[in-house]
């Protein structure tokens, strides 16, 4: 089982458009996936049509009281499952911080689900907190969305000193560009910049801004799903080919 | 990801399409626009004696749209599934398979049985998604429209909960069930029952077991000559898959029937009418002969891998053109045996001892060496319960006389004839099994079983030392074999030998424990309650 965890420290960078597409991308190569929607917004819920609640919301689940697997939620698309949010996740810096060992406390959660997925993808909220550190303790990579400008290149910065600082575990960063606008000069410059002077952690691979994924808010279904042939579509099913090959994800099963 | 299909209903209507499909499929639940029906093809697969489907394992293969997926499912509904990239052609063993739970699953319980083709059905299969109010699909109903048959639902409705769906599913189900919908336990099975039925056929319809149930009252020679034709009925059934090789036990389970029909003609043959047992008697000793060689050598080849696996010092592959040299035998054994098979003295003999036993009823009865009981009601010649209790107490008689005799220094020979009288024993008990006490019989069996095991073992060292030997001999002739062949050779010789003294080591506790008194009193109430005492 790979933990791929979609997180930026900015918010509304595509950080859910990313977990829902590339996870509906993973389970349509063959990969078991399950998404685990993190952000107490339940973005990614609602774009699956989940209904956004976990009996006994997220303390049940970071106590144990409520093993994940109980709570997982089959969507539409074979071999994708979604762990909803809830909107106690509101909470869940202030749940782990009672929590034994908290900064390891998701790892331990997600154990048991091993034999089940190969790919989890962890639909995270933006900040650093105690929950990104649990977050960044389990994840095997740390896909970033980046809208390509100065501030974002600086939060990635920041990014990559943080990890580098963490002990024992350290996650593979992958930042992406996101919702790139090819009208923009500075977009296209920054964008260049990250692929020529960062190629270790910058992927080739770039999402546009495009309406069609905003769109996904309406139809509430990933990109590939309803617009197939979609530059959208395309760019995301890019991206997932560059995440399987440069994160060495074994084949599918099937 | 879709749980097991939990809920299976079966539509009685033979109508078309999802007429048996309620207008809602529960509160707050609607149908989805439906998908398009498409063609299944399915296969289902298990061995001739229906090993899987008394494990409760349904095994099918099917094919849709260009894709094979085969899938074994459990009695709880659990399901291994693979996609088969290459084309198995079936009748095949497990091994034919990928590797992986699947097979290894499989291979646990078809054994050394070939999986063959026993049911194939083309569905028109179509899928109508149950969605709540967010549009959010909760569960799969799939329609699967089988061939009609007389008297059998004509389409099958499953209902797959998404995961975490699963009360969402019960609300369908229940829905389904007020439509007038009946609700089966097992899915796999009931669409492999369905298929058999529409082929007019049904499962586990043989067993190598004969299963014909006898009255203790009943003519005496009425109940052999129905055992007797039980077994021909095992022959019979047995004769293409020994004719193909499709796997070993095919010509087991037709040696076995021979055998049995030898003891049958042999213990209790003088009930029949006049002349039957000399004029068959002869066929079956034939058919046993012929038989024999190519058994032989399929004991020795299936062990064959772990008694390499047990060599000490030499190394399994040097036996490798010792094993070729079996094959070879068993290769120019086999075209004997199926030219025997194929022969017109196997079709006659067929043929008239089938009629002879069906006419052997109404027939005037033998002077038979059991006299009918007295008495003005009873049935011309003597009561099959009486013959059982007599031949069965006979057989046992000699066993404990011929095994009493034997000592340390007893030639082979000799072990291997009491083995032939246990084997005697066992089959009348056998044959005889509708008649008692099935507790009682299974023990009675036991106690025969561990004494029989250690006579076993004895004389398959026996027949292994001499065929090494023999090949040896040849191979050393056509001077073919490698010199570490030989050794090896001569170590499996070494550990037969040492297997075989350890057989004839135990046999004196196994034979005393079988004529223990507590041993012969349990056969002697076993064939006293349903026989009368024994003769």
């Amino acid at each position: 089982m790979r933990i791929l965890a979609t997180y930026n420290i900015k918010g509304g960078v595509g950080k859910t458009a990313a977990a829902v597409n590339l996870g509906y991308l993973a389970a349509r190569g063959g990969y078991r996936t399950l998404i685990w929607d993190l952000d107490p917004q339940g973005a990614a819920t609602f774009l699956l049509r989940v209904r956004p609640r976990v009996k006994g919301g997220g303390r049940a689940l970071i106590k144990g009281r409520l093993a994940l697997a109980d709570a997982v939620k089959g969507t539409d698309f074979p071999r994708l499952d979604l762990l909803p949010a809830d909107f106690t996740y509101r909470n869940l810096d202030l749940l782990l911080d009672r929590a034994k060992r908290p900064s390891r406390r998701l790892a331990t959660l997600l154990q048991p689900l091993a034999a089940e997925y190969d790919v989890v993808i962890l639909d995270c909220p933006p900040g650093i907190s105690l929950l990104s550190e649990s977050v960044l303790r389990a994840a095997d990579i740390l896909l970033v969305p980046l809208i390509p400008a100065t501030l974002s290149v600086r939060t990635l910065d920041q990014l990559t000193e943080f990890t580098a600082g963490l002990r024992r575990h350290r996650p593979r960063l992958l930042a992406f560009c996101s919702m790139v606008d090819r009208r923009k000069r500075l977009h296209a410059e920054v964008a260049a910049d990250l692929r020529d002077h960062r190629p270790e952690i910058a992927a080739t691979a770039a999402i546009p801004a495009l309406s069609v994924i905003e769109q996904m808010a309406v139809r509430r279904a990933p990109v590939p799903e309803f617009a197939p042939r979609s530059r959208a579509a395309q760019s995301y099913e890019s991206l997932w080919d560059e995440v399987v090959r440069r994160c060495g994800l074994p084949p599918a099963a099937q | 990801m879709r749980s097991a299909p939990r809920e299976l209903v079966l539509d009685d209507d033979d109508g078309p399409g999802s007429s048996g499909l309620p207008a809602a499929p529960g509160p707050g639940l609607r149908w989805a626009p439906p998908g398009r029906a498409h063609a299944v093809r399915r296969t289902w697969l298990d061995t001739f004696d229906w090993r899987l489907y008394r494990a409760g394992l349904i095994l099918q293969q099917a094919t849709a749209g260009g894709a094979t997926e085969i899938t074994l499912t459990s009695a709880d509904g659990s399901e291994l599934a693979r996609p088969l990239q290459a084309r198995v052609r079936w009748p095949a063993l497990a091994t034919a398979l990928p590797p992986g739970p699947l097979r290894s699953r499989l291979a646990e319980v078809a054994g050394v049985r070939a999986l063959l083709p026993v049911a194939r059905a083309v569905s028109s299969v179509s899928e109508q998604r149950v969605v709540n109010a967010d549009d959010k699909t909760v569960a799969y109903v799939r329609l699967d429209r089988m061939p009609a048959a007389e008297g059998r639902p004509a389409v099958l409705l499953t209902v797959s909960p998404l995961r975490g769906y699963q009360r969402q599913a019960d609300r369908v189900a229940r829905a389904l069930g007020a439509n007038g919908v009946i609700r089966c336990s097992r899915p796999a099975a009931a669409a492999l029952e369905r298929a058999l039925a529409a082929a007019g056929r049904r499962p586990a319809s043989y067993t190598g077991k004969i299963e014909v149930v006898l009255d203790p009252g009943m003519p005496a020679v009425a109940a052999v000559a129905a055992i007797l034709t039980a077994l021909l009925d095992i022959v019979e059934a047995n004769v293409p898959g020994t004719l193909r090789d499709l796997d070993t036990e095919f010509l087991h389970d037709l040696r076995v029937a021979v055998r049995r029909s030898r003891t049958m003609v042999k213990l209790a043959g003088d009930v029949l009418p006049c002349g039957m047992t000399g004029r068959f008697g002869e066929d079956l000793r034939w058919l046993g002969s012929l038989t024999t060689p190519v058994r032989d050598l399929d004991v020795y080849l299936l062990g064959f891998d772990e008694m390499a696996g047990r060599l000490v010092a030499a190394d399994p592959a040097d036996l490798e053109p010792f094993r070729d040299r079996l094959a070879l035998r068993r290769a120019a054994e086999r075209k004997r045996l199926v030219s025997g098979l194929r022969s017109a003295r196997f079709s006659r003999f067929v043929a008239e001892w089938r009629a002879a036993l069906a006419a052997a009823p109404a027939a005037p009865p033998a002077p038979a060496a059991l006299p009918a009981p007295a008495g003005p009601a009873g049935p011309p010649g003597p009561a099959a319960g009486r013959l059982a209790a007599a031949r069965i107490s006979r057989a046992h008689r000699r066993v404990l006389r011929d095994g009493a005799a034997l000592t340390g220094d007893s030639p082979p020979q000799d072990l291997h004839d009491l083995r032939k009288r246990c084997k005697e024993l066992r089959y009348l008990l056998e044959m005889f099994a509708s008649l008692y006490d099935p507790a009682g019989h299974r023990r009675v069996l036991r106690d025969l079983r561990k004494l029989q095991d250690c006579l076993g073992e004895f004389q398959d060292s026996q027949v292994q030392r001499e065929e090494i030997g023999t090949l040896a001999g040849q191979m050393m002739a056509s001077r073919s074999v490698p010199a570490a062949t030989l050794l090896a050779m001569g170590e499996v010789a070494a550990t037969v030998a040492a297997r075989q003294a350890r057989a004839r080591a135990e046999f004196a506790a196994a034979f005393a424990a079988f004529a223990s008194p507590a041993s012969r009193s349990r056969l002697r109430a076993l064939v006293a309650a349903s026989g009368g005492a024994a003769a």
